[in-house]
Parts: structure tokens; C-alpha cells; sequence
């Protein structure tokens, strides 16, 4: 038996009774003991995963109704609440939270008879895009230990890269999902904004994140987002999106599609390798009976920086409740006026996490907003404006997903605006609020680079069925590991 | 001049829930801490659910207080810190960037008087502080979050107000105003806060916080403006400030802290869609609010003939209009209405007693039929209704009871007029020749009968008799 299957695969298998959900489960977490104290995606494990496993199958056996995930086991990004369980952003602030309810995501899975193998690694707060920035000590690259596994969901994409488990969930304010699915050939998707309930997620910038699968194959993002995606009470903020079925027709094809290329994603600073792997990809989509033909959209050019003025201002927001006084980690409140303590407190807060409060305080301050977070909010809504005119000309758009090949541990932690940079092909699709898809789609000297593509709110559908057809014209090699 | 304005802030009692969450917004009769939830609370994770109902009572608010009111409203942040605050900001609204809020500028008639309205916002209550122990030193505070998230709509007046009387004027009016609305019981403790600013002519503007109700909103304010006066007929300078209502030494005291220099760092509510409030909903709304105070008033002079100054008192308790409108009738109108206005009022004049009163719209309606039908006596309608009120026994009960049936037995009250005319040869020469004082006849029966004689018959007696 392998473990090295999709998630429909799994299905398949342990519907058919050639496989049942404790074996996999326990061989599951069999890889995880074997791996991950190289790898280090997870941050805290679940050890009844396989009796959990175990009933599942007595239910199975018993023809008792069960749910769609037959005992898949997935790992959960620890930035989602799952009751009765610790989540902490990687934060040392949030060490001892239980959480006391279950995210709609999870409620969903649980009732899909999914398994939670364990919460995996992220920035603290989710901010950063290598792991470097977790209390906990950084992932690694299950396709080179010496090197990041993006970021800010690299647990996610490590533990799926890596067969700790069959599927995951992570979060995408800025391309937290997309740039580690890239960094370690996972695909990842970032649904269009309002597709799935947050409700549970803990909130970094909340306006334009959203939680997205990180999986195996096209297919498998479409399976869970079947699973997850909808209208929830819980969260005034989601569309209905009428239980669409975003597995039927996948195959259906992108013959006759108009693809823009986003002349400013493959600019300055860009990867040769990387930049040949997307021309590749065009040759492909056009292959497949696309048009291809490029667009500039200039402001782009703005979308780091306006991104940084947004995220820092809401997370400023945000991560302000974290007082200590309410829950956190064991700090007397004894002897302190209320200032104090909650200065003292937050020194619990890491290196990111402090730097972007402080931004957060000053951008949108008196005096200040108009020149920074004002202005912030002009760049996003004409960028809006932007991709919405092209997307009158055009169905999809596409770059890579990220400008560079995955760079070594530490190499660039002391250099935030360098790490900036890294993020522009990413965040316009949240400040945008459109779908967004990351497939594995090259290896160069050993490290993976996946492309990206984007498409209009609520064109969810077509961007699976373009993805998965682009995904099967690629054949990768195995992780090494 | 003397410059007012006000900024009130009133619970929506009357909702079911909190504004963000399925907590009790009647948080009163809770244990510390136990009316919370992971939202109120804001718990990692949690997101605000917005209460429409709370929408839709906020924007009756603004109706009612001719308030221009919006095609579209928005939740912003307000960011600040502080313990009795569970997220650290403040879910409010805001018209800074474009007409927002549930309500923009209206007006409130206090008399001939206009009081304009600023704006109408809904926003989050916070927690609660209580403060134990004797001294400063060791002085502990602690935090109960039963009411944090209970809907809150804060009322901001242009400085339209001259004098505390003015202030207590619309203050009355704007609280029977929400409590006929159905929105909110201002009797309620804590249900009504107020800020109010303050300027005498060469002086700066004063702000005063945190008075926790109306009652010492207008000592608070006749208080400041006793201490400017008296500042600057020494020419000492009126700064401008914060100061804080002392609700038990009855003075305001300067707040010495910063907070007037606080950014709150205002920005959208990203958690909460913009609402639409299109002309259909608002027409919907429309159609569901309660008749308002001034129209009832009108309806009750006009369709009943009730006196102005009894339909003004009727129509101003939402408590007394509603036992009203259910008891009356076109014929008994006028009947009810003294009943209520002369009698009830003494007996339930307070929020407890009204709460434990037992009386009910029907037993309102049978004392005002027996009156008009002359089953019993307006001296003895008043003692059953006191007996009526504390203890909702059924009328009829209460007059065998208590015997307070009307002597209307022809021949029992024959005799007793009789003995009357007896009694009284003087009166009854007199009242030969001047039927006028035939009164002073009646009222010896009134006497013999303890004020059970059918007032009609007796008359009727009396005068064929003498």
C-alpha cells in the first residue's frame, strides 16, 4: 500500500475496501514520525488520528452513512481553530490556546469523516512567506532541507509534499497558500473572497484572506472546495455560490479561452528559469486551442506596497485583543496598571509580527492615513479596476506564481524588503478578491517552481477546468525524500 | 451664549440579542460573565454576525427623528485600548468618509424649539468595569463582559440647547419617543448614558463623560455651566477639556488623561458587508413602526374628545397608551382615559410597580363599563382598581368582596332618601325653589351610602319626592 496517492484516489481505494482508513491513517503517521523531525511541519499531532481511522472503518463495514472523506487524513493549518485543541499561530502569544469551538471549515470536514493528523507550521500570524518568522523554528523544503518551503502556509504545503498527510488547509491573505504550494510543487488554491467561511481562521487582514486547500492534483482542490466552499451564518462575508459541484466537467477543457499574460509578474528580478517555465506554459495553453497574449495592468506595480499598508493596518487591528488578559500564555496581571501589562504582554509577539503592529499604528494614523493607507485603498480599488477591465477581454490571466526558485534558510530573513518583493504575483488576487490557482508545473536544479492562474469572482469553475488542463500536460519527479 | 449639545447613548433593551452574537442583549439578570460568547468575547477566530433586527430598529430610530438616512450603511473600527473592550476596538459607524450611519442630520421639536440632529449610529457596548477596594493603592478592577456587544445607538445633537431645562425637555421626549418606538426601556438601569458638551459665551468647549443618566445629565450640565460662569467672571480661562461626571459628589472633575488626544485609527469593518437599505426595506420599516406619540395624541382629542392635556399624558407613556388602546372603546373612551390618568398613575408610578401591577386591559375595560352603566360608583372604581392592582382579581370578585356595588335597589335607596328629606327639612325647602342645591341632597345620600348610590337614580328620586 502507498501512501503516495490522491486524495480521489484514496477515496476510490478504501470505497472499494482495498484499503481502509486505519491502515493509511496509521502509515500516515508512521511518515510523519519518520520525516518531520527533518522536515518540521507540524506543530502539534493528533494521537487518536488512528482510532479515529478505526471507527470510520467499523462504520464503513457496518453500512453506516458515512461522509465524503472516508477517513482522509488531513493536517490543518495552526491558525485554524479546531475545538479542544491548541492553536497558536506559531505565536508565543497564543502557546497555551485551546481553542473552545470548530472552525466551519473543520465542522465541515468533520462531518465529511475527515481525519486531522496534526496543526501544522506557519509564520506567526501568518505573516512572512518562508516560515522563517515562526516562534517554533521554520519548515523545511521537503525538496532540499537546506532551503524555505514558502510561506506563510509552509507546513501545509510540506506536509502534503512530503505524504504527512493526503491534504491540507492553509490561508491566503497575500499568497500565504500559492507561494509554499509553489515552493514545494503542491497545488494550492485561493478561493474567490467570500467562497469559503473564515469563521475559526484567525485573522491577519482580514479583507482579503481566505482559507484554500493545498493538495496533490488540480482535482483534489476542487474535491475539497466542494467540501468547504459556501455561505455560512458565521460569516457575513460569504457568497452563495448555489452548492456548486466543482469537480463535474473539470475536464472540460480551456479550447477557445483568451489568457492575458501579466506583462509586470514577469519583470525585473525574475528567475530565467522561471521565466522560461512560463513561456513554456503559454506554448501549452495555446496547445490546448487558448489564445495567449500579454496585458499590463501598471498597477501592479503599487500592489506590494499598498498590500503591506492594508495587511499592517488590519493586523494592527486585528492581533490588538491579544492583551494577555483573557486568554494567552501564564503573566500575573498583579501589580501592573493596564498599559503596562499589555506592553509587557505583547513582548510575546515576535520580530514580523511587532514590526508590522508598529506599521499597522502609524499608516492609518491621524495625519498620516491620507498619505499612506488612503492612499493604499486608491491603489486597490483602481488595481480592481484594472483586472476587472481585463477580464472583460480576458477569461483567465496567468504568471508564475512566484518570481524565484525557493532561496535558502536565512537567506533572506534579514532582508524584509527583499521578502517584499517576492510577494508580487501574488497579492493582486487578494487585493482583488479573484480566484486564484497554484499548480506544480517545473523543476529547476532540484527546486520547484509552480505557475499561476487567475481568474474573475466567482469563475471559481473555470479556473479548476483550466488548471487541471494545463496540470496534464506535466510530468514531475518524485519529492526526494 | 450658553452652547449645549448632547451625545446619548441608549440600548436597544427590546432585542432579543447582542448585535454581533446570539447573547441575551438583556444582560441584567446575568452571573459575571456568563452572558458571553466566543464572539462577544472576541476570541481568536470569532467573527461579528450582524444583528439586522438591530438595523432595522436603529434606522427607526432615524426616522423617527427625521434623520436622512442612507441608500447604503457601514461598520467601522474604532481602535483603542482598553480592559472592558474584548477586541481592543470598537465595532461603530461613521460619516467621515461619506453618509454611513443608520441616521444623518434630523430634527426634534422641544415646543416651538428645534434640536437638530447630528447623525444616528449603531455600535457595540462594551464590557463592564467595577472597581473594588478602598484606597488607590489597593484598588483592583474587574471586568464583567456580560454586556459587551449589546446594541447601542448613540444619538450626537448639534449645540442647539441654551439651559439644562431645555436639555431635561428633550431628553423627556426623546425617551418616551424610543420607548413608544418599542426600541428601548429607559427606565432601565444603565439603559441611558450621555455626554454632554458644554460652552458659555468667551469660553472653550467642555466635554463631560460618562453621566449615567438623564436625570444627572441635567445637574451635570447645570453644574458645568455654574463652574465656567463662575470661572470667567474671575477671568480665569475656560480650557478646553474632558472632565468626568462624579455621579456621588455630584460635581464634574477634569479627566487628566490623554484621552482627547487619542487616534482611533478609523477604518472600514471588513467583517460586516455594507448593508443596503433600499426604499423598500426602509418602506417596510416604515409601515411597521408604532403610531407615533403626536399622532395619538391627535387621534385621542379628536376621535374621543378626550381633553388635550390627558391625551398628552396618555399618548407619552407607551405603558398607559398601551392599557388604552386595548381597553377602550368608542363609548368608554373618555371613561378610560380618566381612569387611567387620575387614578392608575398614583398606584404604578414606578418601574417595579408597574412591573408587579396585575391589572390587565379587560379589567380596565370593566371598570370603565360599570362606571358608565352606574354598577358602580367613581369612589368605589378607585378602590377596586387599587385592589385590582395587587391582586388581579376579576372585578365583579373584588365588588362583593369588598361590597363597593352601587345601592341601585329602588326601594333600599327609597328609603334612605326618605330618612334623608327627613333629616334635612331646610335643604329640601331650598332646593324647591333652587333645584341647583338639590346637590348638597345628593351628596347626604352619597354619605348614608358610603358613595355606593347610583348617582343617576338617586337624582332621579330625589326630585320626585320633594
Amino acid at each position: 500500500m502507498s501512501i503516495k496517492i490522491s486524495a480521489l484516489q484514496y477515496i476510490q481505494e478504501v470505497k472499494s475496501g482495498n484499503l481502509s482508513a486505519e491502515d493509511f491513517v496509521a502509515k500516515t503517521m508512521e511518515q510523519i514520525q519518520k520525516v518531520d523531525g527533518k522536515l518540521h511541519a507540524f506543530l502539534s499531532l493528533n494521537d487518536n488520528a488512528v482510532d479515529q481511522a478505526r471507527e470510520i472503518d467499523k462504520k464503513i463495514k457496518s453500512g453506516g452513512k458515512i461522509g465524503q472523506c472516508f477517513g482522509m487524513p488531513i493536517s490543518i493549518k495552526d491558525n485554524i481553530c479546531i475545538k479542544d485543541t491548541k492553536t497558536t499561530c506559531a505565536s508565543k502569544m497564543l502557546e497555551n490556546f485551546i481553542a473552545p469551538y470548530d472552525a466551519t471549515v473543520i465542522t465541515k470536514l468533520k462531518q465529511q469523516d475527515a481525519i486531522f493528523v496534526g496543526k501544522v507550521n506557519l509564520d506567526e500570524f501568518a505573516m512572512g512567506l518562508s516560515t522563517e518568522f515562526s516562534a517554533y523554528g521554520p519548515s523545511k523544503n521537503p525538496w532540499n532541507t537546506d532551503y524555505v518551503p514558502g510561506g506563510s502556509s509552509g507546513g501545509s504545503a510540506v506536509s502534503v509534499s512530503a505524504f504527512e498527510c493526503v491534504a491540507s488547509l492553509g490561508s491566503d491573505t497575500g499568497g500565504s497558500v500559492r507561494n509554499p504550494a509553489s515552493f514545494c510543487s503542491t497545488v494550492g488554491y485561493k478561493p474567490t473572497y467570500g467562497l469559503i467561511s473564515r469563521y475559526g481562521l484567525i485573522s491577519y487582514a482580514n479583507s482579503i484572506e481566505q482559507i484554500g486547500p493545498l493538495t496533490r492534483t488540480v482535482e483534489d482542490a476542487a474535491f475539497m472546495l466542494n467540501l468547504i466552499s459556501g455561505q455560512d451564518s458565521n460569516d457575513n462575508t460569504t457568497v452563495d455560490n448555489k452548492n456548486e459541484d466543482y469537480l463535474k466537467d473539470i475536464d472540460s477543457g480551456i479550447e477557445g479561452k483568451k489568457i492575458g499574460i501579466i506583462k509586470e509578474m514577469l519583470g525585473e528580478g525574475i528567475d530565467p528559469s522561471v521565466l522560461s517555465a512560463t513561456k513554456d506554459a503559454i506554448s501549452k495553453l495555446e496547445g490546448l486551442g487558448a489564445t495567449c497574449e500579454e496585458i499590463s495592468l501598471d498597477m501592479v506595480k503599487y500592489s506590494v506596497a499598498a498590500y503591506y499598508t492594508i495587511t499592517a493596518t488590519e493586523a494592527g487591528s486585528n492581533l490588538a485583543r491579544y492583551d494577555n488578559l483573557r486568554y494567552g500564555y501564564d503573566f500575573s496581571v498583579e501589580g501592573y496598571e493596564f498599559n503596562s501589562y499589555i506592553e509587557k504582554a505583547r513582548k510575546k509577539l515576535g520580530p514580523e509580527v511587532t514590526r508590522r503592529m508598529i506599521l499597522g499604528g502609524f499608516v492609518p494614523s491621524a495625519g498620516h492615513a491620507g498619505k499612506y493607507f488612503l492612499k493604499a485603498l486608491k491603489v486597490k480599488s483602481k488595481l480592481t479596476r484594472q483586472v476587472n477591465e481585463a477580464f472583460e477581454k480576458f477569461d483567465l490571466l496567468i504568471s508564475p506564481t512566484v518570481p524565484i526558485l525557493p532561496f535558502r534558510i536565512g537567506e533572506k530573513i534579514n532582508d524584509p524588503a527583499a521578502l517584499f518583493l517576492i510577494d508580487i504575483n501574488t497579492v493582486t488576487a487578494n487585493l482583488t478578491g479573484k480566484p486564484a490557482i497554484s499548480i506544480p508545473y517545473s523543476i529547476s536544479n532540484g527546486l520547484p517552481i509552480g505557475m499561476q492562474l487567475i481568474a474573475n469572482s466567482m469563475n471559481d469553475k473555470l479556473l479548476l477546468q483550466a488548471a487541471y488542463a494545463l496540470e496534464k500536460t506535466v510530468k514531475l519527479p518524485e519529492v526526494p525524500i | 451664549m450658553t452652547k449645549i449639545g448632547l451625545e446619548i447613548h441608549s440600548q436597544l433593551t427590546k432585542l432579543e440579542s447582542k448585535l454581533f452574537c446570539s447573547c441575551k442583549a438583556n444582560y441584567r439578570e446575568f452571573e459575571p460573565n456568563t452572558n458571553i460568547c466566543p464572539i462577544c468575547m472576541g476570541l481568536p477566530g470569532s467573527l461579528p454576525r450582524l444583528n439586522q433586527k438591530a438595523v432595522e430598529k436603529a434606522t427607526m430610530i432615524a426616522m423617527a427623528l427625521n434623520c436622512s438616512t442612507p441608500e447604503k450603511i457601514a461598520f467601522f473600527r474604532k481602535n483603542y485600548f482598553y480592559p472592558d473592550l474584548p477586541k481592543n476596538f470598537q465595532i461603530t459607524q461613521l460619516n467621515i468618509y461619506g453618509d454611513t450611519s443608520v441616521g444623518g442630520s434630523g430634527i426634534l421639536m422641544v415646543g416651538e424649539k428645534k434640536i437638530r440632529i447630528t447623525r444616528i449610529q449603531l455600535e457595540e457596548d462594551p464590557g463592564r468595569l467595577i472597581y473594588e477596594g478602598s484606597s488607590e493603592k489597593n484598588q483592583i478592577t474587574l471586568v464583567d463582559y456580560n454586556r459587551a456587544g449589546t446594541p447601542l445607538v448613540e444619538i450626537v445633537t448639534e449645540p442647539d440647547f441654551e439651559n439644562p431645562k431645555e436639555v431635561r425637555e428633550f431628553l423627556n421626549i426623546l425617551s418616551d419617543l424610543l420607548e413608544n418606538l418599542g426600541v428601548s426601556d429607559p427606565s432601565l438601569e444603565g439603559a441611558m448614558r450621555a455626554d454632554a458638551n458644554v460652552s458659555i459665551e468667551g469660553g472653550n468647549k467642555v466635554e463631560i463623560k460618562n453621566i449615567g443618566s438623564f436625570h444627572d445629565l441635567e445637574k451635570a450640565v447645570h453644574f458645568e455651566i455654574t463652574r465656567q460662569q463662575s470661572l470667567h467672571s474671575r477671568d480665569i480661562p475656560i480650557i478646553q477639556e474632558t472632565r468626568h461626571w462624579d455621579d456621588k459628589r455630584k460635581i464634574t472633575i477634569s479627566s487628566r488623561s490623554k484621552e482627547e488626544d487619542l487616534d482611533y485609527r478609523y477604518f472600514l469593518e471588513g467583517d460586516i458587508p455594507w448593508v443596503r437599505m433600499g426604499n423598500e426595506v426602509k418602506e417596510k420599516l416604515k409601515s411597521e413602526m408604532p403610531e407615533s406619540i403626536s399622532s395619538k395624541k391627535q387621534r385621542y382629542v379628536s376621535k374621543y374628545n378626550i381633553p388635550s392635556q390627558v391625551a398628552e399624558v396618555l399618548s407619552s407613556d407607551k405603558f398607559y397608551s398601551d392599557l388604552f388602546e386595548e381597553a377602550h372603546t368608542q363609548e368608554n373612551a373618555k371613561e378610560v382615559a380618566n381612569i387611567i390618568t387620575t387614578d392608575l398613575m398614583g398606584l404604578v408610578d414606578t418601574r417595579e410597580k408597574r412591573e408587579s401591577s396585575k391589572l390587565t386591559p379587560l379589567h380596565l375595560k370593566a371598570i370603565a363599563d360599570s362606571i358608565q352603566s352606574g354598577k358602580i360608583a367613581r369612589n368605589s372604581a378607585k378602590n377596586a382598581l387599587y385592589e385590582i392592582v395587587r391582586t388581579g382579581k376579576s372585578l365583579s370578585d373584588i365588588i362583593s368582596e369588598l361590597d363597593l356595588g352601587n345601592v341601585s335597589d329602588e326601594s333600599e335607596l327609597s328609603k334612605i332618601i326618605e330618612s334623608v328629606i327627613s333629616e334635612e327639612p331646610q335643604a329640601v325647602e331650598q332646593a324647591k325653589s333652587n333645584p341647583q342645591t338639590i346637590n348638597y341632597l345628593v351628596g347626604k345620600v352619597m354619605q348614608k351610602t358610603k358613595g355606593k348610590a347610583d348617582p343617576k337614580l338617586t337624582l332621579d328620586l330625589l326630585k320626585n319626592k320633594i
